[in-house]
């Protein structure tokens, strides 16, 4: 993959964007594309030729709302054993945390993926913290329809595409463009975007996560600008294929449902919740658990905390009046600073040393 | 985060395969795809979610090529 970051085809490609001449505004929806974006300067660069790209509502941790992390502490206080990735335990809420709940002597595990979890069933009852788009949730779902025992979801779990409706449907902010997430649409396929960028008008090109790949897909929706067209193009063909991968799509819609939630910086969303059906009720530990968790909503974000505004594309991480101040990622304020995935964490790993 | 970079699939047994990552193993769910020994596969959290095209991927600099030319 070391072809990926030739220098060469780099400046190629750059000069190609140069020649198109025209300013874009162009959002990403995925954490490890702002990996590389920041990790290879490609913003920078890029920015020299009026081209701004930047990240939307793109890291699953980000847009988990304060409810459902405290859903998540409520259960860990009362005793449940609780199992997630590493960057929910740290994320706050109303003052709490699972990382807290653990201090305080709540049972609060941290996994690699659902696997690990499901062996620590073995020895008792565990509630896995399902967090993650179209990529990770097949993960659950094969898991669940392989019905094992001890063992809950909470699921976190959301749908990519309505949230990319609800932003450009919202008219906050002007795109030209959306890079499409690599892996989520290694699940999905090409056909759920072009509702977007018929109804919107908007070009969309799937793209791979080497810096030559987001160099690419810049240079295909500035083409597509230039041309006038509004489609959905693939740049990383030597993963993503048209239909997706149906064995996980089938996975995905055997066990869950669409559903309304809110989203961090967002309103509620309609069918962006992978409710898990009734079918496996007794895996649902929003549903079993009801009588303790139920009455968990519309708990506040962190007082001063802009993640909603870096989620929804309206403010850089550094912007914000807390970046790098009160909020780094030793002690975060907001989500964005605390997962790998947040554009504020990523910027902050990345530029501390120049800010 | 997703792991973009592709492992190899060393040895099947049934659901699980072994993946090497340039000399780094790990056990991976195999059951979302169809792959055979030798391909490449794409993993994300212990589950792989695709097969890489290894054809494409050798390709891809000169697909770029292909794209700009026609520009």
């Amino acid at each position: 993959m070391m072809q990926l970051r030739d220098k060469g085809m780099a400046e190629k490609i750059l000069e190609k964007i140069r020649k198109i001449n025209i300013p874009l505004k162009i959002m990403h929806v995925c954490g490890t594309h702002q990996d590389t974006i920041v990790k290879y300067g490609i913003d920078e660069m890029l920015k020299e030729y009026g081209i701004e790209v930047i990240e939307g509502p793109g890291c699953p941790v980000c847009v988990t709302t304060p409810s459902e992390i405290l859903k998540a502490v409520t259960l860990a206080k009362n005793g449940h054993t609780i199992a997630t990735f590493g960057d929910m335990v740290r994320v706050p809420a109303a003052g709490e945390s699972l990382q807290k709940a653990k201090a305080e002597g709540g049972d609060v595990r941290i996994v690699y993926g659902i696997e690990d979890a499901v062996k620590m069933a073995k020895h008792g009852e565990v509630i896995f913290i399902g967090v993650g788009f179209e990529t990770t949730a097949p993960s659950t779902a094969i898991t669940l329809l392989r019905r094992p025992e001890n063992f809950m979801v909470l699921s976190c779990h959301r749908y990519v595409p309505p949230a990319m409706d609800a932003l450009l449907g919202m008219g906050e902010i002007k795109l030209d463009g959306i890079i499409c997430p690599g892996h989520v649409s290694t699940i999905i396929g090409l056909k759920p975007y072009r509702p977007l960028s018929e109804k919107y008008g908007i070009p969309q090109v799937v793209a791979g996560f080497e810096p030559l790949d987001v160099l690419m897909a810049v240079y295909m929706i500035a083409r597509q600008v230039k041309e006038g067209r509004h489609e959905v193009e693939n740049e990383y063909i030597r993963v993503v294929k048209e239909e997706g991968n149906r064995k996980a799509m089938e996975a995905i819609e055997k066990v869950f449902e669409p559903a309304p939630i809110k989203w961090r910086g967002f309103p509620v969303i309609p069918d962006s919740k992978m409710r898990i059906r009734e079918e496996f009720a007794e895996y649902d530990a929003e549903r079993v658990y009801e009588d303790i968790i139920g009455g968990i909503e519309n708990i506040p974000e962190p007082p001063g905390c802009k993640c909603g505004e870096v989620l929804r594309g309206l403010m850089h991480p550094s912007e914000c009046p807390l970046f790098g101040k009160t909020c780094i990622p030793s002690s975060p304020v907001g989500p964005c600073m605390v997962s790998y995935e947040g554009a504020c964490n990523i910027e902050y790993k990345y530029r501390k040393d120049v800010m | 985060m997703c792991l973009a970079i592709p492992g190899r699939v060393e040895r099947i047994e049934g659901d699980k395969a072994v993946v090497d990552y340039g000399g780094i193993r790990r056990e991976v769910d195999i059951s979302l795809v169809d792959v055979k020994e030798g391909e490449y596969v794409i993993v994300h959290a212990g589950f792989a979610i695709q097969v890489l095209d290894e054809r494409e991927a050798k390709e891809t600099l000169k697909i770029f090529e292909e794209l700009m030319e026609n520009a």
